[in-house]
């Protein structure tokens, strides 16, 4: 039998300064670690890859900011994950290191996707966001790619900062809209106020519902009438450009974990590192586990997880799992769920409210198979 | 191994109680006297000993009475600190009548207030012998020259006869304990004569039962003699008879005029009530000591667990609080929008806020409060009259002739300079002015009468913050008036929730009814549709608030460190929706309630 595909996410937690809603797992005082923890990624790839494991499909560097690594340094890390031309491979990187220079190091150490943190070409929301960012930054992105041969890369925006109002959110869609080569794949979030950001510590900068709810509906119609497909709640790609990476994460495939804090999965088990930097680079160093906790899904949270995850995509999930009836006495703004191929799809306003359309899963038809 | 000298000589018995205004000092000097007499081991003390519940810690007041028996120059003192908060005069009339003296405490900073009267005032009229003590003199803002002349002059208690003393530093507290001595009288009361003992206080530990506190009036408690409650018409073997020291120490005997502890295997919390006569089933006394009356609450609202399967535990736990706390009435009620609880009765706002918190600690228990209510009296067109604690107990305004409502009298004491605000604040809550009397040049004491809902609502903190927490405020019920009242319910989605009627002066009811929409509106969870929220007197709709219609549930991304986070938050709104209650199609979190309620403190 054929390996499962795999994917290898790996964590770099460091940035040079922290943005106000951030509650990744970053660090912007270990830029002396940062050697070591490429040794440490290393280490414990070559460690826990298996020979039967086969090519990785996509390999994901996150963070952080990956980007702040060398392109020395990239190149290590993709060849112990034995990454081939295949194989999809991401690195996440902020406006700021990108020139020709760095996108052709990266490209030289085996990336062929770069996801580029714009969230906003808008200096009040940047400033809302307290997230620092280089001026012009679209017109640098199209010069740092203009002579690269990436196959797909993808760009960040975050909408409903408090500072942001309407105009601003559009202008910032439709500079990117009007970029010399448009970004085949986007991603959008509804800024959310994660506890102990400095945001969630000011009550006047937390976004307002009705706003977020306002942007995301003209955001999917404009992006659709510029040929972009809903992918994913938050994201849109142009057709043969989705990435495949968050793919795997959203139908229940596995992937490695390497780094802090990095999350992984492996058929129905859960585990995480542990999120202190130091801690790991030891435990890797040291030979022992970096893993801080795991979990081993039920067949029953296994269904309902990956019923909830597809319900989020552009796939959707078997018709008949949703109680109907129920949905649509709900329903005010229109349907939340239309008829494709057998299948239950999100419209916009389903989008909107998928935590309370995922309510609406019927338990009993989790019995066998749970093929999505 | 119970000991005691075989009888004790009366003549160098003490009994007293320590009263004064909040704060004054009464737990910290008792905490002198614990030292200095050798009670407590000097390792063991800490401040405010005898304030042993984790309430009165925090809060730093005295909530219950507490007796200790210590032993000062050949002689046997039997002190009870008292609270100061009006809310619990109650304890303080409770341990009057268990004494012969009371030593009356005064801020030398501060001078007479408010339950510096109250509480002297009960005294003299328990017969008690007095003596008046300034306290805190070692603060540089002490006055004991000016206290005392405000004592002479108020009180009638020689200024020249006042003690000094500083419960902080101890100074002067030795010749306070010798004064105790010399100017208390000795209890009196026939050994032999047949027992009656006067149960003054009740608790129940969960390990021994019901543990009362007992003062010896005549004859003799003896630990193998079986015991007749002559009120409850009850007989109990006794299982244990002792001292406080403050430590639990068992007796053989107690004699007339001691002081001491009760265990007698009694499980039923209202066998062995505050105020009941105990005697001796083979030589019982023929007729009870005075009881007490029971005090009457003030204040009303309804309490309900959060959890509708601990009404039960409520229940027992109620009882078991009434114990040690015969003020607190309930009976039950039910509620559409917080289920099955009780309407209970208390005697203030602090009394109340202090039950619902005991009912969480000490019991275990999660429970929310309606908006507190005073007792109304409703005449109905057909000539009944109903007594309505309970808002949503009044009758459609077609079927009532007229509500009366029950009236305080209030005193206040406060500097002069504040006079003019203490005024302005007393017309604003309909309060009519009865008396003003300068007790000094400088300070003045005001009579009036109020409706009692002006003071429940929060009379008692505008005063404070109006006259810089100067004022002190006394109260005494007084009969009812009829007056221009309305019940304002609240609606949500043309539902209309119990929880919130309330009975208000007309003149009030439209901020009440915009403020309760308002602080709802904020509080209740974007539906999936729009929720009109009402305030209404009758039909007739005075306020309105809308909560819009939800937009969106997270827009979030949800990669893979998401995904355990997601499913986890998913399933427990699952779970949550089991939680909500229901207004109609309205599904409304119980903390939405209880956050409005609790506001309303
Ligand atoms: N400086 C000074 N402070 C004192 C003295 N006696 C008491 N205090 C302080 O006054 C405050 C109140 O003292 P308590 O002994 O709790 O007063 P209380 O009369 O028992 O109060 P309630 O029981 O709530 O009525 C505490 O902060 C004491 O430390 C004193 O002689 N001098
Ligand atoms: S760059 Fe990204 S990871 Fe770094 S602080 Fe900002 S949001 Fe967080
Ligand atoms: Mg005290």
């Amino acid at each position: 039998m054929a390996p499962r595909e795999y994917g290898i996410y790996i964590h770099i937690p460091f940035c040079r300064q922290r943005c106000d809603y951030c509650a990744f797992v970053t660090s912007t005082e270990h830029d002396d670690l940062i050697d070591r923890y490429v040794d440490a990624c290393v280490a414990q790839l070559l460690r826990e890859r298996r020979e039967s494991d086969g090519i990785p499909a996509t390999v994901f560097f996150g963070g952080g900011t990956p980007s702040r690594l060398s392109g020395d340094q990239v190149r290590r890390i993709v060849d112990a994950c034995g990454a081939e031309a295949t194989s999809e491979v991401t690195l996440e990187c902020n406006p700021e290191d990108l020139t020709a220079l760095t996108v052709h190091e990266f490209a030289a150490a085996g990336i062929n996707r770069l996801s580029i943190g714009v969230q906003s070409t808008q200096p009040n929301v940047l400033k809302s966001l307290g997230r620092r960012s280089p001026e012009n930054v679209l017109e640098g992105i199209e010069q740092a790619l203009h002579a690269s041969d990436l196959r797909s890369w993808n760009l960040d925006l975050i909408y409903g900062a408090a500072g942001e109002s309407d105009a601003d959110f559009a202008a910032t869609v439709e500079s990117v809209l009007a970029m010399a080569v448009r970004p085949p794949h986007l991603s959008a979030y509804g800024l959310s106020v994660e506890p102990g950001t400095p945001i969630a510590r000011d009550p006047l900068r937390h976004p307002n519902e009705d706003h977020q709810a306002d942007r995301y509906e003209w955001l999917d119609s404009r992006l659709v009438r510029a040929g972009y497909r809903f992918e994913e709640i938050s994201s849109w790609s142009l057709p043969g450009h989705e990435c495949r990476h968050n793919n795997l994460y959203w139908s229940g495939g596995d992937y490695l974990a390497i780094g802090t804090a990095a999350h992984g999965h492996r058929d129905g088990r859960r585990y995480w590192n542990t999120a202190s930097i130091e801690r790991y680079i030891t435990a890797i160093e040291t030979g022992a586990s970096p893993v801080a906790g795991e979990e081993t899904l039920t067949s029953d949270e296994r269904w309902f997880e990956s019923a909830t995850l597809a319900l989020r995509t552009a796939r959707g999930v078997p018709w008949e799992w949703l109680d109907h009836a129920g949905l649509r006495a709900l329903e005010s703004r229109g349907p939340f769920v239309v008829h494709r191929g057998g299948r239950a799809v999100l419209t916009v306003q389903g989008r909107l409210f998928a935590n309370r359309v995922a309510q609406f899963l019927r338990p009993f038809v989790r019995d066998g198979s749970c093929s999505l | 191994m119970a000991s005691t000298p075989a009888r004790i000589d009366q003549s160098r018995i003490r009994n007293f109680s320590i009263i004064a205004h909040i704060d004054h000092g009464k737990s910290t000097l008792s905490d002198r006297i614990l030292e200095l007499t050798g009670a407590v081991d000097a390792r063991l003390m800490r401040a405010q000993y005898l304030d042993s519940m984790d309430i009165e810690r925090e809060r730093g007041i005295t909530i219950k009475a507490q007796n200790v028996r210590v032993n000062f120059r050949d002689h046997i003192l039997h002190l009870i600190d008292t609270p100061g908060h009006v809310d619990f005069g109650y304890e303080v009339s409770r341990s009057l009548a268990a004494c012969e003296g009371a030593v009356l405490l005064v801020d030398a900073s501060q001078g007479i207030q408010a339950q510096t009267l109250a509480n002297c005032y009960q005294a003299l009229e328990n017969n008690l012998e007095i003596i008046a003590v300034l306290n805190k003199i070692d603060l540089p803002a002490a006055d004991p020259e000016r206290c005392a002349a405000e004592i002479e002059q108020v009180l009638g208690l020689a200024a020249e006869d006042v003690l000094h003393i500083s419960a902080k530093t101890g100074e002067g507290v030795p010749e306070l304990l010798q004064a105790i001595i010399d100017r208390f009288p000795a209890p009196t009361g026939d050994p032999d004569a047949p027992l009656q003992a006067l149960i003054f206080d009740s608790a129940y530990d969960q390990y021994r039962g019901v543990v009362s506190s007992l003062r010896i009036v005549t004859g003799t408690l003896d630990s193998t003699a079986k015991l007749r409650f002559l009120q409850a018409r009850q007989d109990h073997e006794i299982e244990e008879v002792g001292i406080r020291t403050p430590d639990m120490v068992p007796v053989k005997s107690l004699g007339p005029g001691e002081v001491g502890y009760l265990i007698a295997g009694i499980k039923d919390v209202r066998a062995a009530r505050s105020g009941e006569t105990v005697t001796t089933a083979i030589h019982p006394a023929e007729s009870p000591l005075d009881g007490y009356l029971d005090p009457k609450p003030m204040v009303f609202c309804g309490i309900y667990p959060i959890d509708g399967d601990d009404l039960p535990v409520l229940r027992d736990s109620l009882d078991k609080l009434k114990l040690n706390d015969a003020s607190v009435t309930f009976e039950p009620e039910s509620s559409h929008a917080l289920g099955f609880g009780f309407r209970c009765g208390f005697l203030g706002l602090l009394h109340m806020e202090i039950v619902r918190e005991r009912l969480e600690r000490e019991f275990n228990l999660a429970v929310i409060a309606t908006a507190p209510s005073v007792s109304y009296r409703a005449y109905l067109t057909d000539g009944s009259l109903l007594s309505v604690d309970n808002p949503t107990e009044l009758p459609d305004p077609s079927r009532l002739d007229r509500i009366d409502e029950p009236m305080l009298k209030i005193t206040i004491l406060s500097p002069a300079e504040f006079t003019g605000t203490i005024m302005e604040l007393c017309q604003a809550r309909r309060a009519e002015l009865q008396r003003m009397d300068y007790l000094s040049p400088t300070r003045v004491e005001m009579a009036y009468t109020i409706p009692m809902a002006e003071v429940v609502l929060d009379f008692f903190d505008a005063l404070k913050s109006r006259t810089k927490g100067y004022a002190s405020l006394d109260y005494e019920q007084t009969g009812y008036v009829t007056s221009n009242l309305v019940r304002v319910d609240i609606l949500i989605n043309g539902e209309s929730v119990d929880a919130f009627s309330t009975i208000v002066h007309r003149s009030q009811a439209e901020f009440y009814g915009r403020r309760m929409a308002e602080r709802l509106k904020e509080l209740i969870p974007r539906q999936m549709f729009d929720v009109p929220i009402q305030a209404a007197i009758g039909g007739r709709v005075i306020s309105r608030e809308t909560v819009k219609a939800k937009r969106k549930d997270v827009l979030a991304k949800c990669y893979g460190g998401d995904i355990t986070r997601k499913r986890k938050l998913l399933e427990k709104q699952k779970e949550g929706k089991k939680k909500m209650k229901s207004i109609g199609r309205v599904e409304v979190p119980q903390e939405a309630f209880v956050a409005a309620l609790r506001l309303e403190d």
